[in-house]
């Protein structure tokens, strides 16, 4: 039976997907679903490999979920955490050349749905942080996170030693929160299309 | 690692950026350090919010249905069939639960070791347990290496000499003459989940190799089997 979800918090679904309630797990994937496969995608720059990753994380929250604890994360933060670790693994294992460029695909986010407003908003809001990051730290977030090479990698292919990473990757991301945790990067603010009821 | 340096490793740890032995080292401190605790939600937080950042086309429709379908496979109740395989991850799945005990409740939910390690526990239970998957013997007795539909394979070893201290065994895939590292394991492992995919037509090789890491087989092949 559907049934509506769409007033619970994130929190609340997965404790529902906790007591293996199916529709909460769709309802969770249709939020989390899109960006999940953005990332993987990102990661793994491979459509196929990135549906298994995703798939992969999706079944690891539906088991775990049980032991989610919300007092230590936010629901959105463990589940994007999972997604980024099975697309990171499954890049390492195949040993694919990650992030040979790290230039962004124009693919528009069409749509003017809430979800897609929304997404769009919160890309850029993102991007723009990124963008205020000096370039050394960037670079060694982006080539961490999409790219899923170690410190130690990192190191190598940046011919610097491992302490330098770790300081720009700790320093770099530090900066990163700050930002996001500004109420406005600049004018622009989302609202939600009014409701026509 | 002094508390300053290893309190650092905070930010790679989020990004998922730290090599396995300095995972469970960070874990373990991180058990021990609350201001750590602290600063891995924050940053956590923030390395997540890097998911928003690349530009996508939405997932293919059929996704929803096939993690949905095979979720619903997956409900304890209803496949007794996983059970069977239960007993090969038992040890890996002690040693979890020994770790999770002295992290507590972080760990639980959030431990990339632990999570790393119930992947594979997956990995190996869903191949075992696959009615299509084939297996082949491993020479001289010695097990069998088993091959999903995907070409994912598990390496079950039996009788295999105690190694001294420092040694490892070593699997490898050989593919047109060239071996390639697959995993190593230690003594008294049994299962290993190989790292590269077995295709027919290749070979899986064991080897004793005097440490971790190495390009190539020092050592004759203890056992192996042809795919």
């Amino acid at each position: 039976m559907p049934r509506d979800l769409a007033h619970l918090s994130d929190e609340a679904l997965v404790a529902l997907v906790a007591r293996s309630d199916e529709t909460a797990l769709a309802e969770l994937y249709d939020r989390f679903g899109r960006v999940a496969y953005g990332l993987a995608r990102r990661i793994l720059r491979d459509d196929a490999l990135a549906e298994d990753a995703v798939q992969e994380a999706f079944l690891a929250a539906w088991r775990s979920a049980p032991r989610f604890v919300p007092e230590r994360a936010k629901a959105s933060t463990w589940l994007l955490t999972l997604v980024h670790r099975r697309a990171v693994d499954l890049v390492r294992r195949e040993e694919r050349r990650r992030a040979e460029s790290l230039g962004d695909e124009r693919e528009e986010i069409a749509g003017a749905t809430d979800e897609a407003v929304w997404l769009r908003y919160e890309r850029e809001r993102v991007q723009g942080a990124l963008r205020k990051l000096p370039d050394q730290q960037r670079e060694a977030i982006e080539l961490a996170y999409y790219g899923g090479f170690t410190q130690s990698e990192l190191a190598d292919r940046l011919g610097q030693p491992v302490g330098t990473i770790k300081s720009r990757m700790f320093t770099g991301l530090s900066r990163l929160r700050d930002l996001l945790a500004e109420p406005e990067l600049d004018e622009r603010t989302w609202k939600p299309t009014p409701s026509t009821s | 690692m002094e508390t300053d340096t290893i309190h650092e490793l905070t930010a790679a740890y989020a990004l998922d950026a730290l090599d396995e032995a300095d995972e469970r080292e960070y874990e373990d401190h991180l058990a021990r350090c609350p201001r750590c605790r602290e600063d891995l939600a924050s940053l956590g937080e923030a390395a997540a919010a890097l998911a928003y950042a690349p530009e996508a086309p939405p997932p293919p429709p059929a996704l929803r249905g096939r993690i949905l379908e095979q979720a619903r496979s997956e409900r304890p109740n209803v496949v007794p069939l996983r059970r069977r395989t239960m007993w090969v991850a038992s040890a890996a799945a002690a040693a979890a639960a020994c770790a999770a005990l002295g992290l507590g409740l972080w760990a639980a939910s959030l431990s990339r070791s632990l999570d790393r390690e119930r992947a594979r526990q997956a990995s190996v239970s869903a191949i075992l347990a696959d009615p299509s998957s084939r297996r082949l013997a491993l020479s001289s007795g010695h097990g069998s290496v088993v091959v999903g539909s995907s070409g994912r394979a598990v390496l079950i070893v039996s009788r295999l000499e105690r190694l001294p201290n420092g040694k490892v065994y070593e699997a490898w895939v050989v593919q047109n003459g060239r071996p390639k590292r697959a995993g190593i394991f230690h003594s008294g492992q049994t299962t290993t989940l190989l790292s590269l995919p077995v295709p027919s037509g290749s070979q899986v090789l064991v080897t004793q190799e005097r440490a971790p890491g190495v390009d190539q087989p020092h050592n004759k092949p203890l056992t192996g089997a042809q795919a």
